[in-house]
């Protein structure tokens, strides 16, 4: 049924609204990738077969929705019960006719599936009650977990379309973009470019065919909010893009989205087909007069097609290598037309403002960095998963609070911010309020949202080894320092983490990453060196020790690094011995094991089985000595 | 026409031009190694690199490529500062780490006092510099034969799939811009070798020499209408013969003297 009006919307969403608060039983089963991972699939499919059957006879039904992503994948697969708000976690098939009987039928809490609060171990029942979710303020991820991506109806009733009804019919193109500039709104990909002026840009630039992009090129390592976005709430998406089109006065739209995520580019597609099918999407919308329709490209996995004019090149088929940025593509996009690109969580937010105006979402956040950001929290922390917050909220607050600390109460070294081309932040910057400056001034970035946790067996220099390895693997390889220059960078590294550093390799270094920074072409071979010069910065004397002394304090570099078994506590329960993959641990049972440098690969195999934590680790040059 | 301020030289420029554009007019070089001027700018080798500032910015002053910077009224150009010497210097002392017996690079990269790379020499030295000159002029004249393939460090420039390229016409675009002399072939009075494949020559119905490969007049012949209005005839001689008649349809100057 096409919905022809705007009065026939607003009827629609109290129809919709209406049988929910009539018929609020309802059993949320997460079904986003991690939890499906878990085995989310079974347990919705027991839940859907046995509470089918209940319902013939019952006089209230009961509904089984399968939601997007509640964010906190480790403790997968999660159900949330309705109205009740009972969260169980690490949900098995086997658990489903308990939770039926015990929870739904009688009240009953089974507090084994309860999520316990590693803090003070005390299992908490209220999804609302958990200090994971508790201290978020959701706006991006507004519906996710609550809806069904896969049912217009259910996003419809949640509140979405709602500010796109509100602009195309209350505000001229002008006025849409006077409320995101009110709402102070910069570009969630990373760059925090303001999002009014972008589309300003793009509004004022001369022609009829215009474009309006969503990228979906999420790409980072441990980054996941747009896709959690993308399955989990698709509508937010399309309602943010219709809202952008209208005010720049595009009619074309595209989301370019990575193949890779498979949940992502079906829900979207089911999204696009039901919007459609409503008149949301396509000719005269809601009989506005107002048309606009979007398409999905999928993307090959390249991680520089996430930059935006290597974006625009992939869309029109070709090669996705950026190209120097003189002209903004405001005014020069997609096939060489005004185009403007917004991230996934941008346009998410974009729908909310229109709903609920520019100074709601401006009374959140900090002076210069408004409303709310995503993060992908993951790492040596207790609680990881997704997470959005006010703007201005501090890393020990997200770590300690949200996170639940570190893992396994070891101390904290760092947190890494903002993907592969961010940068480490010491334990000393800790109370830095996260946002768009505050990130840049400790010398890392807002980027897509990643943070990692590390704890203090990590060394810093394998850390940029890391992240330059990956992005030695993903630069296009179109500009000479990018390509050239990670190449002979990761080479320095892999000399440093093998104890072959010389003298002169931090200089070399910094002169390489300066000149990487001025002289490459994009931003993602400018910001290539960051993880190297903000691991400099805070973690020098480890660069020092590296080179100089040939060691690594964390006993992290294998090169570097030999195991000891500590004979005062070690009760020789021969774990150790079965583990080590080369036969270098011997020893009687229940007496001392002993570990043969000779053989000893410095895997770590065996400090990870330890029950007594009596294997540790020193620097191999203490072996030279004992020899000499 | 925009005037801009090059290291100090008032110079006057073609609206629409870029910086190098704009330079070299004025007699101020700039090397490069992926530009041609046939060809759109690209702005890859980043040897072009200048500063731009402009009288409001408080001396602050940004490194751009002066291959793809348009120019503009005001605009102030330094291509010698210490800044833009030690950017190339990086990118001369890298190409020269991946080409180190590449005779153009070690000129380029003496200019800058590199002799020898900072960094790890080239195990498998090679005289590609990646400039891509050679997959876009293959583009420009409708054929793209070859093109880049893989991605960073293990980029390469190739023909599909690494197997003789269907498209390709041999007419040797590719061989004859690369900076470095990198692309094999050989041409014989029979038949051209490039890229594995082998093409048939046509010989000039004049002097007899092979100066085109069967391959390359088809594709213009199938391409005439479209991309250039030069006629079929123009491919029955070779270039020195077609000069030769051009000239001989000048009428006779009477001599002066």
């Amino acid at each position: 049924m096409r919905i022809e009006s705007r009065e026939q919307f607003e009827t629609l969403q109290e129809k919709i609204r209406a049988a929910e608060t009539d018929n609020g039983n309802r059993i949320l089963v997460c079904c986003g990738t991690g939890c499906l991972a878990n085995g989310a699939k079974k347990v919705a499919e027991a839940f859907a077969e046995q509470v089918g059957k209940r319902n013939m006879d019952a006089e209230v039904k009961l509904l089984v929705k399968n939601t997007g992503c509640h964010g906190f994948c480790e403790r997968g697969p999660l159900v949330v019960l309705q109205p009740s708000g009972v969260l169980y976690t690490r949900v098995r098939v086997s658990n489903v006719p308990q939770i039926l009987e015990k929870t739904v039928d009688n009240g009953e809490i089974i507090p084994r599936l309860l999520y316990k609060n590693p803090a003070d171990d005390v299992a908490i029942e209220q999804y609302s009650e958990i200090p994971f979710y508790k201290n978020q303020t959701r706006v991006a991820m507004r519906n996710i977990g609550r809806i069904d991506p896969t049912a217009i109806h259910d996003a419809i009733g949640a509140g979405c379309y709602s500010g796109m009804v509100r602009a195309l019919f209350d505000m001229t193109p002008e006025q849409v973009l006077d409320e995101v500039e009110t709402a102070g709104l910069r570009g969630r990909g990373g760059a925090g470019f303001g999002t009014a002026r972008k589309w300003r840009s793009c509004r004022r630039a001369e022609g009829d065919r215009k474009f309006v992009l969503c990228n979906g090129d999420e790409g980072d390592p441990g980054a996941f909010k747009d896709r959690s976005i993308m399955e989990g709430d698709p509508h937010s998406i399309l309602e943010g893009m219709v809202v952008g089109a209208w005010a720049v006065g595009a009619h074309e739209g595209f989301i370019y989205v990575r193949d890779e995520y498979p949940l992502a580019v079906l829900n979207l597609t089911l999204a696009l087909e039901q919007a459609r099918y409503l008149g949301l999407l396509g000719e005269n919308i809601l009989g506005s007069g107002f048309d606009f329709d979007i398409r999905i490209s999928r993307g090959g996995g390249a991680f520089v097609c996430g930059e935006s004019s290597a974006l625009m090149l992939s869309l029109a088929g070709k090669v996705g290598e950026p190209r120097a940025k003189y002209v903004h593509s405001t005014e020069k996009g997609l096939f060489d037309l005004p185009t403007v690109l917004n991230n996934v969580e941008t346009w998410a937010d974009v729908g909310a403002i229109a709903a609920n105006g520019g100074a709601w979402f401006a009374g959140m956040g900090t002076n210069k960095s408004k409303g709310t950001k995503a993060f992908s929290l993951v790492g040596k922390v207790k609680n990881t998963g997704l997470i959005e917050l006010p703007m201005g909220t501090t890393l020990r607050h997200i770590i300690y609070d949200i996170g639940g600390g570190v893992l396994n109460d070891r101390p904290f070294k760092a947190v890494q911010t903002g993907g592969p081309s961010g940068g480490c932040i010491p334990e000393s910057l800790l109370d830095l309020p996260v946002d768009y400056e505050k990130l840049t001034e400790a010398g890392s970035m807002m980027g897509s949202g990643g943070m990692i946790v590390m704890d203090d067996r990590t060394c810093m220099v394998d850390v940029a080894r890391y992240f330059l390895k990956f992005l030695t693997e993903e630069s296009c390889g179109k500009c000479t320092p990018c390509r050239e220059g990670l190449k002979q960078m990761l080479a320095i590294f892999d000399r440093l983490v093998e104890g072959e550093g010389v003298a002169g390799d931090l200089p070399l270094i910094e002169r390489l990453a300066a000149g990487m920074q001025v002289g490459s072409l994009c931003e993602l071979g400018k910001s290539a060196p960051n993880p190297v010069i903000s691991t400099l910065r805070y973690f020098r004397d480890e660069y020092v020790a590296h080179i100089e002394d040939h060691v690594c304090t964390a006993g992290i570099c294998k090169e570097l690094t030999a195991y000891r078994i500590l004979p005062e506590t070690c009760d020789g329960c021969a774990g150790c011995a079965k583990a080590c993959p080369v036969d270098a641990i011997t020893g009687e049972r229940h007496a001392l094991h002993v570990i043969d440098h000779d053989i000893c690969i410095s895997c770590g195999a065996c400090m990870g089985v330890c029950p007594t934590d009596s294997v540790e680790t020193f620097p191999k040059v203490e072996l030279m000595k004992e020899v000499v | 026409m925009p005037t801009l301020t090059i290291n100090g030289k008032k110079v006057q420029s073609r609206e629409g031009a870029y910086v190098l554009e704009a330079a070299r007019q004025a007699g101020v070089e700039i090397p490069t190694l992926c530009h041609f001027e046939g060809l759109e700018p690209w702005g890859g080798c980043r040897l072009c690199q200048v500063q731009i500032t402009k009288d409001g910015w408080d001396g602050w002053k940004k490194m751009v490529v002066g291959c793809m910077f348009p120019v503009e009224e005001g605009l102030i150009v330094l291509t010698e500062t210490d800044e833009v010497r030690e950017t190339r210097r990086v990118v001369l002392d890298l190409l020269l780490a991946r080409c180190p017996d590449t005779p153009l690079i070690r000129t380029m990269a003496k200019e800058y006092g590199v002799e020898r790379t900072s960094y790890v020499s080239n195990p498998e030295p090679t005289d590609c510099i990646l400039c891509s000159l050679c997959t876009r002029v293959c583009d420009h004249i409708g054929v793209s034969a070859i093109s880049t393939a893989d991605r960073g460090a293990g980029k390469e420039i190739a023909p599909p799939f690494h197997e003789p390229p269907a498209a390709c016409i041999g007419c040797l675009a590719c061989a004859e811009i690369c900076p470095t002399d990198f692309i094999p072939y050989t041409t014989s009075h029979t038949t051209r070798s490039i890229w594995g494949r082998e093409f048939e020559m046509l010989r000039c119905e004049d002097c007899g020499r092979a100066h085109i490969t069967k391959a390359q007049a088809e594709h213009h012949a199938a391409n005439r209408a479209e991309t250039t209005d030069v006629p079929q005839e123009w491919f029955r001689y070779c270039d020195s013969c077609k000069r030769k008649q051009q000239a001989s349809r000048f009428p006779a100057v009477p001599q002066l003297v």
